[in-house]
Order: C-alpha cells, then structure tokens, then sequence
C-alpha cells in the first residue's frame, strides 16, 4: 500500500482552468464507478472549492498554486468513496469560520460552502503548514455493490 | 472576463421582453460577461427578461449569483424575470440552493413570453 493518491494535478489560481480540472475529477469519478448524478455533484463541489480559493484566498490573484489530489477509498475489490483533497498557499482562516450562508436571506453570493456541504459527505476544512489552507472532501457511493440491499 | 463567450440577445412581443440565450458553462471564469451582457440589457428596463438557459450545460454558485442580482434589479425596476429551458444538471444547483422556488422558472420561451 502507498499513500501516494494516484492523481494529483497542480494549477494556478486562473478561473480559466477550473473547467479543465472539474471535468478531470468528474471523468475520474465516472470511471471508478460513480453515477451520472454524483459526478455531476462532485463536479460541483470541486468547483465551487476552487472557486472560494481563487475568490476569498488569494482574493482574484491568478498567479497562487492550487493542488488536488483524488484517492479512491475501496471495500475489497469495490470503490466505495472518493477522497478528494485540495490544497493551496493561500490567506488562512479560521475553519470554524467557514460556514455557508442563511439560505433564506437571498442575495448573490456566498453559497460555495453551503453546496460543498449539501453534497458532500466529509468536509474538512483545516490549516495547511506552513501556509495555506487543506480542504478534504468525502463521497461515498451510493451506488456501489456493497450499500445496495 | 472570456472574450470568445457567446451569450444572443433578441428583443420580442414589440419591446415588452427582451430575451437573453447565454450558451456554455457559466462558472466563475464566465459569469463576469453574462454579468455585464445582463447589466446592458436591464439599463434599457425591459418589462421582462427572459433567459433561455437551454444551451447552458454547466453552472457554478457564481452563475447563480449574476441570476440572483438580475433578478432583484428587476425587482428594482417593477419588471419580471424568467428563466427557462433549464436542463436537469444546471436545476441541480438551483435546488441545492433553494432558489428554485425564488425564480420562476418555466419549460420553455413560448411558455415565458405567454405569462
């Protein structure tokens, strides 16, 4: 066993490169087993946590680094969850601070946190040493052999 | 802002809605042009705005966001907006984020440009 993720793709803070990199994770999801619909959702997710780092982490800089790595987590020969986790060198926050918004206040903005949450199943925010901060992300399969009947 | 972003803009029912057909994903790399395109659009105060979201497969919070500030510039000017032919994928989103019953939304132009 290694604990080096099989994928791992470095990219800058250019939302001209976010497309590329939400349609990698959406293709690898799909091929380990994932839906139609819950790649469709991790897509969404990864995107909406590049976007809270370009946008609130390096404030719009499209020069900072941003790296993601996926891991399939499996049960015997099954992939039951997909570890996605996204890192950068950006400002730190507080991650007990991070929290979406009041969903009944409508106005544009602020809702990445609260799709990061609605789909996915782990959402850790943390500090990355010595800078930056570490986003991990969890999803499990809902259609995988083992949570079916 | 992305300079080869195609969003068509056509006027019906003699000047009464304007209807605005963005094509692509909407993401945080696009939404800035529809932002403008809309801004442009709702400074000649339309009675209603209708936007044809049937060529749009994607759309991240910050798509949502520019729909949510052209509808409450609506609001402002006493107009109507519509959002129609959206797909599934691109609905997602709207419900995730409860603004699916927000907007009104309908199947599709003929449907938005006989309310």
């Amino acid at each position: 066993m290694t604990d080096i993720p099989p994928i791992s793709v470095q990219l800058l803070s250019d939302p001209k490169y976010l497309c590329g990199v939400r349609e990698l994770v959406a293709a690898v999801a799909g091929r380990l087993g994932f839906s139609e619909e819950e790649c469709g959702q991790i897509k969404l997710a990864v995107d909406e946590a590049l976007c809270n780092i370009v946008r609130h982490g390096y404030q719009r800089r499209k020069d900072g680094q941003i790296w993601i790595s996926l891991s399939p987590i499996c049960n015997g020969q099954d992939v039951t969850q997909l570890r996605i986790v996204i890192e950068d060198e950006a400002r730190q926050v507080d991650p007990g601070t991070i929290k979406g918004r009041d969903l009944a206040d409508i106005r544009p903005g602020g809702l990445g946190v609260h799709i990061i949450r609605e789909i996915m199943d782990e959402v850790v925010y943390e500090k990355r040493e010595p800078t930056g901060m570490r986003l991990t992300l969890v999803k499990t399969r809902c259609s995988c052999p083992a949570s079916k009947p | 802002m992305e300079h080869d972003y195609l969003i068509s803009t056509r006027t019906e029912l003699s000047g009464a809605a304007t209807v605005v057909s963005p094509s692509g994903d909407i993401d945080l790399g696009r939404s800035p042009t529809l932002r403008a395109h809309l801004k442009q659009v709702q400074s000649k105060k339309p009675p209603r705005l209708i936007v044809d979201l049937g060529l749009v497969e994607y759309m991240d919070s910050s798509g949502v966001a520019t729909l949510v500030e052209a509808l409450q510039t609506a609001r402002k000017q006493q107009a109507s907006m519509v959002l129609c032919n959206m797909q599934d994928k691109v609905r997602s989103i709207f419900e995730i984020a409860r603004l699916d019953t927000v907007f009104q939304i309908v199947p599709d132009v003929k449907t938005a440009l006989e309310l």
